[in-house]
């Protein structure tokens, strides 16, 4: 007798933690980034690059962003699952989102690594 | 088989504007609603944020732009939809650890969320302008 439990490919459990995992990142950013921003003396362009400038907010920053966008591709995935039967437009709808998604990582990371 | 009958002879009623939600579902849509709509303005949202860190150049075009009554309407929308999707989140993840289930108090955290995610909005609104 073979003794197989049947408990699918867990394509969806990853998905379901990812979502929660970087959804803590971004919330805990969130928070460090309100308290820092409400210690900046003045709203000056010196002040508020200053503030991405120190390597550990540069790193946390590009963290929170990296979340930001698997969160987006789970999120905005389900919504085509949801909403788009025929299953050519849900794919071209796929890869539309996951490019423009990939192609804002690399937006984000030379707008702070130039600073 | 027998089920796949059943199934099929479910009513349906997806008349959405005769569709009551009760608050947490209200919640709950307003949370998809709200991720979508950051999800289409991420371009808005990051052209902006590129703009006020590129230069002292940028910066100052950067304040001419957001120093617009509508781009401040749309960014407060947007702050609003951030807010939301936070509390609900935070909201949805205590549901997932099973807190708050119960009938009474899952519509009262519902309505907490909505109370705090519109607080927000007003208190960081009125700081920022």
């Amino acid at each position: 007798m073979v003794n197989r439990v049947v408990v699918g490919a867990h394509y969806g459990l990853k998905d379901w933690l990812a979502q929660r995992v970087t959804a803590v990142v971004m919330a805990i950013y969130t928070l460090y980034f309100a308290i820092n921003a409400l210690m900046l003396p003045a709203m000056t362009y010196e002040a508020w690059s200053g503030l991405f400038r120190g390597g550990f907010t540069r790193f946390v920053t590009l963290l929170f962003f990296l979340s930001l966008f698997y969160h987006a591709w789970v999120g905005v995935r389900d919504i085509w699952m949801d909403y788009v039967k025929p299953t050519g437009i849900r794919l071209v709808l796929h890869m539309l989102t996951l490019l423009v998604l990939v192609g804002y990582a690399g937006w984000v990371a030379q707008i702070l690594w130039r600073l | 088989m027998s089920e796949v009958t059943v199934r099929k002879q479910r009513p349906k009623h997806l008349a959405l504007n005769e569709i009551r939600l009760p608050l947490p579902g209200f919640v709950s849509i307003l949370h998809r609603v709200s991720g979508a709509g950051l999800f289409l303005c991420l371009p808005i949202l990051i052209g902006l944020f590129g703009m006020s860190l590129g230069s002292p150049e940028s910066f100052e075009s950067y304040k001419s732009v957001v120093g617009n009554p509508l781009v401040k309407l749309i960014l407060l929308g947007l702050l609003w939809a951030y807010m939301h999707h936070f509390c609900a989140g935070i909201r949805f993840l205590l549901l997932d650890m099973h807190k708050g289930l119960d009938l009474a108090s899952a519509r009262s955290s519902a309505r907490m969320v909505l109370i705090a995610s519109l607080t927000l909005t007003v208190l960081i609104g009125v700081k920022l302008w």
